[in-house]
């Protein structure tokens, strides 16, 4: 019997689990893919935002602002790269001005501090490269970056590493009211649990009407992305955005936390949940839309394209609700969810206790967890200390990150444990770079397969059927 | 302190070496970050090479026996599994390996021998999903070749450079099917008698003026639809087709991996991808000299080779106390002649240049000038950018030599 079982390892599911960890709690995540943060989690901005855009009184306005604030301790607390960069939104004629002008009062009104107009000249200071064409902007020095998958990973680890369980390839196919909770089950296992949380991203309608609530839906927006090398990350220091309009936020320019330069997104819905195919159009828009915003960028210097989608709610806002004693929806939580997310566990906890929940403070409890990234930053010195200690931190794997044998030694062996390619991609960074695993892949599916115990054949890129290896060739088999 | 440091053990660090060592440098450290020396050839082990040098048809690991039995026998000093970090401009080299930890060495010469990668998928943006089974070539090829594993059984190629041919025969000969192999250009980058030896003994097609725009699948590959492209390599969309497969293999061009070669402030020219180089392949940073695939992309490795001797001798005379000389003179193309190797000479001695040309082109006149006097012209049946071109200028023609230009004429 868990207390709390929570079903969805993205960035909302992981900081309620986060959040949970202090107190004396049996907790269980469930995850229906291969590892945490597979779904909007893994492809969105990854922007922190000021606060300014949603609706003033909005549960979005309020857990946005509430949420933003809270990031940079979070990020620190989990060793999870965070910066705050500050954002621009750009206008580029007089009808820009006017939604700016809004933009600034409606900030105003949800709390963001700092928020400011500013005119062409200041603009071309803070941003040289932008298009001669941009007049103004709204200035939010509070606007941050940060890596959302990170973000994930380590609010999971620091959750097991004090006693949550977490349960893979876990697809929840039914939810029956018990005695004293409910029994959540999935094809192969039924677990029982007094709480159960949905932050099921863009399937989240799906689980609420396995509980019997059909109050929302859900519709997937799809938004596509182009990475630039990091030759490319300095272009622009802030975050720049255009001003918004009904379907989004339209094509930002950002760099990332890692350096690189990110452009996009589209926003468009679609109807299938499973579709995150990128496609020309949308190639065509995201590079005509950047050159407007930002005429020199070197679209040669894409390393890769990715597609993300949006948890769309009925509503119009954030759908944080209890439909039944003991079941809560985090739903909805498309932006600013990642900038909202440590104030939506928050949110969530606070109505689990107000239903009977009994919190009480672990005595052992330790809120922060090592970065991940601890090798990579070492000064010389201290690499060489922990390379006598582990040889195998002298071992690079990955050379275009430069990412050690040893770093990728603990993305398998540390929580949220790394169980293929592409988890160890988002713990470690290797295969991240300008080969795009080309030269280490090989080697990490060996160090993957030996460290899990698996044949190298059944290593896969992201589980399930993503199999790299079809079987031994003519002469291996003789081996 | 050391003389010679030479980043990267293949084929051209390890010429580079012996060369250096048989003109007197003794003290030489090759830094390499695999477990093994030999680079790509060690999984390159189809034959072919050593056809120029050695004049017999060798196997890519025979080819670096050859070099690295010599090296073993010279004692000269090499770090395997040692990858180094940074390079600065007055030659101090971090590098990291499980022995000695991150260690930094000075060095009075250098020589830059990193070879190159692969251009990745991202590179090309195609539109679709993102599963399991799309490869670059090499890799594929290191799957095979080295750990003994099959990627995939049913294989569509996008783009034919050398190891994109090479590969469509290997897997083929491992029982896959190769359904096409695809090229964006009218023509190869391939060498032609790879495309006879590789896909037409095989019955594999080769599709012209053809690029992959979609790529299909959930976890693993399904299929890629592929469709001609018009003069401007846009996609017609009419001509689209359907090729259901499980594994996308890209042959799409090799970029020289000169990460290094920027911290040490070295220039870099736009047409190669390498350092700017003199005869001597002395870079623009004195002491700093660059050979093989990471100065510029090869069809062969005898050519590395070749190269490669050039900058250890090179490296032993500025050990020696011999410096590049003032003269200067570039080395400029027409456009139909992409790049040349060097770039500029400082010498008045007999130089070779290697050069590449922009597209196929037939019966050709290919002239070197000095302002308007013509130093030398030479005739060719066919040029195609995917095999090399040398003409050699004497230092006599150099006498009054000011600035080189390379034109190419069709006839």
């Amino acid at each position: 019997m868990y207390d709390v079982v929570i079903i969805g390892a993205g960035v909302v599911g992981g900081l309620t689990a986060y959040t949970l960890a202090k107190y004396d709690l049996k907790v269980c995540i469930l995850e229906k893919e291969n590892d945490v943060a597979m779904g909007s989690t893994k492809a969105n901005s990854a922007i922190v935002h000021a606060g300014f855009d949603a609706a003033p009184g909005s549960l979005k306005a309020q857990l946005n602002v509430r949420g933003a604030k809270m990031m940079k301790s979070l990020c620190q607390a989990l060793g999870v790269k965070y910066r705050q960069n500050g954002s621009l939104v750009v206008g580029f004629d007089e009808d820009d001005r006017k939604v700016i002008t809004s933009l600034l009062e409606r900030g105003k009104r949800n709390g963001v501090e700092q928020l400011q107009v500013i005119d062409k000249q200041q603009l071309q200071q803070l941003e040289p490269n932008l298009s001669d064409n941009a007049l103004c902007a709204l200035w939010a020095p509070t606007g941050a970056i940060v890596c959302p998958y990170e973000l994930t990973i380590a609010s999971i680890g620091n959750a097991m590493d004090h006693g949550a369980e977490l349960k893979c390839n876990f697809a929840v196919n039914s939810i029956t009211e018990a005695e004293d909770g409910y029994l959540v089950a999935s094809e192969t296992e039924q677990l029982r649990s007094r709480f159960v949380i949905n932050c099921a991203g863009v399937y989240s309608d799906e689980i609420a009407k396995l509980a019997g609530d059909s109050s929302f839906d859900i519709h997937p927006r799809k938004g596509e992305y182009i990475l630039l090398d990091k030759e490319c990350g300095s272009l622009v220091s802030h975050t720049i955005f255009r001003v918004p309009s009904k379907m989004g936020k339209g094509i930002l320019i950002t760099p990332t936390v890692d350096g690189n330069l990110l452009l996009g997104p589209t926003s468009v819905d679609i109807p299938d949940k499973s579709n995150k195919n990128t496609s020309e159009a949308g190639f065509a828009e995201i590079i005509a839309k950047s050159r407007e915003s930002l005429p020199s960028v070197p679209l040669g210097k894409a390393i890769t394209s990715f597609c993300g989608l949006r948890s769309v709610g009925s509503t119009g806002d954030f759908i944080i609700t209890s439909p039944k004693k003991g079941f809560v929806n985090a739903a909805g939580i498309e932006s600013p969810g990642l900038s909202a997310s440590p104030a939506i566990a928050e949110y969530i906890i606070d109505m689990l206790e107000k239903q009977g929940l009994v919190l009480t403070a672990k005595s052992d409890y330790i809120p922060t967890r090592p970065p991940m990234h601890t090798f990579r930053e070492a000064s010389l010195e201290e690499k060489n200390k922990i390379i006598r200690k582990n040889p195998a931190y002298g071992k690079i794997i990955c050379r275009c990150e430069g990412i050690t044998e040893g770093e990728i030694l603990d993305a398998i062996h540390c929580n949220p444990q790394a169980r293929d390619l592409d988890g160890i991609k988002r713990r470690t960074r290797a295969q991240m770079g300008r080969c795009q695993g080309g030269f280490c892949g090989p080697s990490i599916m060996e160090l993957l397969a030996r460290e899990l115990g698996i044949p190298y054949e059944s290593v896969t890129k992201s589980g399930g059927a993503s199999v790299l290896t079809v079987g031994k060739t003519k002469g291996g088999q003789q081996v | 302190m050391r003389d010679l440091v030479i980043i990267g053990g293949g084929p051209a660090g390890m010429s580079a070496a012996i060369a250096a060592y048989e003109s007197g440098v003794r003290d030489i450290l090759i830094l390499e970050r695999d477990e093994h020396l030999g680079g790509i050839l060690q999984q390159c082990i189809h034959n072919g090479f050593g056809l120029h040098k050695f004049g017999e048809e060798l196997t890519g690991p025979e080819y670096a026996w050859k070099y690295e039995k010599t090296i073993r026998q010279l004692g000269l000093e090499v770090k395997q599994n040692t990858m180094v970090l940074d390079l600065s401009e007055d030659k101090v080299i971090t590098a990291t390996n499980q022995d000695d930890g991150v260690f930094q060495l000075q060095a009075r010469a250098v020589i830059l021998a990193m070879g190159c990668r692969e251009r990745s998928k991202g590179a090309l943006n195609i539109a679709g999903s993102r599963p399991a089974g799309i490869y670059s070539a090499g890799t594929a090829q290191k799957l095979i070749n080295m750990k003994g594993y099959l990627p995939g059984r049913n294989v569509v190629i996008l783009g034919s450079g050398d190891i994109g041919l090479i590969m469509a025969r290997r897997m083929t000969l491992e029982g896959a099917k190769v359904h096409a192999v695809c090229e964006l250009m009218p023509y190869s980058g391939g060498l032609a008698r790879n495309i006879e030896q590789c896909l037409h003994d095989f019955d594999i097609p080769l599709k012209l003026s053809h690029t992959v725009v979609e790529i299909h699948g959930k976890d693993r590959v399904e299929g890629v639809t592929v469709a001609q492209v018009d003069e401007n390599r846009k996609p017609i969309w009419e001509t689209r087709e359907y090729i259901p497969c499980d594994t996308l293999l890209l042959s799409v061009g090799l970029i020289p991996e000169n990460e290094l070669s920027k911290t040490a402030g070295v220039d870099l020219c736009s047409a190669t991808n390498g350092a700017v180089v003199d005869q001597d392949r002395q870079t623009s940073v004195a002491g700093v000299f660059a050979c093989g695939n990471v100065l510029h992309v090869h069809d062969l490795v005898d050519f590395v080779s070749q190269e490669a001797e050039i900058a250890g001798h090179a490296a032993a005379e500025y050990l020696g106390g011999s410096q590049a000389g003032s003269l200067k003179i570039p080395i400029r193309t027409d456009g139909k002649i992409r790049y040349t190797v060097p770039q500029i000479i400082t010498a008045k001695k007999d130089v070779t240049v290697y050069f590449r040309v922009s597209n196929v082109y037939q019966n050709v006149k290919i002239t070197v000038s000095d302002a308007d006097k013509v130093l030398l012209s030479k005739k060719k049946r066919k040029v195609a950018p995917g095999e090399m071109e040398t003409v050699t200028i004497t230092g006599e023609q150099l006498e009054n030599a000011t600035e080189l230009t390379f034109t190419l004429e069709v006839m």
